[in-house]
């Protein structure tokens, strides 16, 4: 049994160990702290949390400027606010001057669950990697997170960290390989690859091992840095198995899928299945019940990849 | 070495001097943002060679006052002031919103224009900036002070009133914003396309400490900064009441100015009005 735990306390670790590593780190909270586990950064340095309240445009001016003044913030609140209420502050005063700002966007995907569509954030990874000077990474599991929270405060530059609620297979070592922008391959194989970012991945492993009962050779990529992206990673994958499935817990328009079919048609063209939300907003329900209804798991995976294989006449 | 610490009839000169800059850019360049270029210029000819603590030979300065321009858009004001205070040559002023040049339409961090501390052009994001950097300030125990420049239309925007809240209660005395009320706007009056008074009782009921005064007047310009750097346990809002396009007969007080740059009769008459011809 592979043991569960929420993406979102990987960030509030790993902030902690950033804190104790750099003493410049400081945190702003919008209110929900507990709720996106700024807590534990709050509690091991009080001095350098600074409430902000319910006011996400200015929590990102105020860390703007704290960069300015030579610290190294992080704000985080839930992802629809922070990629979407403070958009303008993000692009013009922290990307476009370059400053070395960190985003925690907490409560990614439709995971969330019973809070509804409000709260779902199902956009920011194309709210975010549309802005120039920006770094997206959307960690895999809760060890990554924390991997990704200690390496977007030890880069220079505006880097937007995307994390979730529920409890989900914790399933990466953690002696395994974190670098932003470099991919990792989780599993090899010739026949098709899934390239997915955040919870996708395990998703796509299941669904790997099912197929492998058919003989299906399925390779699995976890490409967790989605801006700057792996391009070498995304050439491999379609050099080797020639056709690629992509997986995202997001809305389909604009993401992770649209990223790597960016790639895929400009450098190695080859068949495409996307695995994402079909462009609706989300509802209240049971996580794993709107995993299904929204058409995020293994089985979804299985027949993207049973289409793709049939489209490139394999 | 230019001189920093200027009398007030030196302030006025200096300030004559970069509205005719700030004509020349603006004919030179064909568009830009004349009447709050001119309405502003005083503030910063004020804060510039007198008041801030700063160094043009040096401008990342540790010891040094920042700066936030939060209506970006009068930024010819904010160059003509950076030239003539020894950041970089005067003859670049007329490269204004032409290509490759570091005098962009609104102020770049990343063209390396010395003095530019953040890009901004987007209103209402200064403030908080400003505030950010203040409380950083703060924390390192650093005695620098920040000033901002905000609009009067400005202070419509809601993150404004986020910025205010959170200075006032972290008592960032070290901050002080100056507003500069014009009282124009794009679609005309302030008051009637949205009006903002009482804003000093705003200001107050936000926690912080308001001062008045007139924003074409040294003298009481540089009370103010004597005031607003003398303020303890809050942050100041200098209301300073000024004239669009002030210095241009034809510009004074009209709305149209606002993103409208003079022509090349246009400029020949105002720089004779402003003795430069």
């Amino acid at each position: 049994m592979v043991d569960m735990k929420p993406t979102k306390n990987g960030f509030g670790e790993g902030l902690v160990e950033l804190g104790r590593r750099n003493p410049r780190v400081v945190a702003l909270g919008c209110d929900i702290t507990g709720s996106v586990m700024v807590s534990l950064f709050k509690d091991a340095f009080p001095d350098r949390f600074f409430s902000i309240g319910i006011a996400e445009q200015n929590a990102a001016q105020i860390a703007a400027g704290l960069s300015l003044a030579g610290f190294v913030p992080f704000f985080s609140t839930y992802g629809v606010f922070a990629s979407g209420r403070c958009w303008d502050q993000i692009r013009t005063t922290i990307c476009y001057t370059e400053l070395n700002v960190k985003i925690g966007g907490a409560h990614g995907g439709i995971s969330v669950g019973p809070d509804g569509a409000t709260h779902q954030a199902l956009e920011e990874i194309g709210n975010m990697r549309a802005i120039p000077n920006m770094t997206v990474i959307v960690p895999a599991d809760a060890t990554e997170t924390r991997k990704a929270t200690i390496a977007a405060g030890e880069m220079l530059g505006p880097c937007y960290v995307r994390f979730g609620r529920e409890a989900v297979p914790s399933w990466t070592k953690e002696d395994d390989p974190f670098e932003i922008g470099n991919a990792n391959l989780v599993r090899d194989g010739n026949d098709v690859a899934v390239i997915a970012c955040g919870v996708m991945v395990y998703e796509a492993l299941c669904a790997a091992e099912e197929l492998e009962k058919e003989g299906i050779s399925v390779r699995v990529v976890n490409l967790h840095t989605v801006k700057p992206i792996d391009t070498g990673a995304i050439v491999s994958c379609a050099e080797k198995c020639g056709c690629i499935v992509a997986a995202e817990e997001h809305q389909i328009y604009g993401g992770f899928c649209g990223a790597v079919a960016e790639q895929v048609v400009q450098h190695c063209p080859v068949p495409m299945e996307f695995v994402a939300v079909d462009d609706r907003f989300g509802e209240s329900g049971d996580p794993e019940e709107l995993m299904s209804e929204f058409g995020l798991t293994s089985s979804d995976i299985v027949s993207a990849i049973r289409n793709v294989l049939k489209r490139s006449g394999k | 070495m230019v001189n920093l610490n200027m009398s007030v009839s030196e302030l006025e000169e200096q300030a004559r001097q970069c509205r005719i800059d700030i004509i020349r850019m603006l004919a030179e360049a064909g568009s830009g943002h004349s009447g709050g270029s001119l309405s502003s210029v005083d503030i910063l000819v004020a804060l510039y060679f007198n008041f801030m603590k700063h160094d043009p030979e040096s401008p990342t300065w540790e010891e040094r006052d920042f700066f936030i321009l939060s209506k970006g858009h009068v930024c010819p004001a904010l160059y003509t002031a950076l030239a003539r205070a020894g950041y970089f040559p005067v003859e670049e002023l007329m490269t204004l919103r032409k290509l490759d040049s570091r005098l962009q339409g609104h102020p770049a961090k990343n063209k390396g224009l010395p003095g530019i501390e953040v890009s901004s052009g987007s209103l209402g994001q200064g403030l908080g900036i400003g505030a950010g950097v203040a409380l950083g300030l703060k924390i390192d125990g650093r005695p620098n002070r920040v000033w901002c420049l905000n609009g009067d239309g400005e202070m419509q925007e809601g993150s404004i009133w986020e910025s205010a809240m959170a200075a006032g209660h972290y008592r960032l005395d070290n901050l002080a914003t100056i507003v500069d009320m014009n009282g124009l706007q794009i679609d005309g009056e302030v008051c009637k396309v949205m009006n903002i008074e009482p804003l000093d009782e705003k200001f107050r009921a936000f926690n912080w400490n308001v001062v008045k005064c007139g924003g074409h007047d040294m003298a009481d310009l540089l009370r103010a900064y004597e005031e607003a750097s003398g303020c303890k346990d809050k942050p100041t809002a200098i209301l300073a009441k000024t004239v669009k396009g002030k210095g241009v007969s034809f510009m004074e007080n009209v709305a149209g100015w606002h993103g409208k740059a003079p022509n090349a009769d246009e400029a020949e008459i105002a720089l004779k009005e402003l003795g430069a011809l």
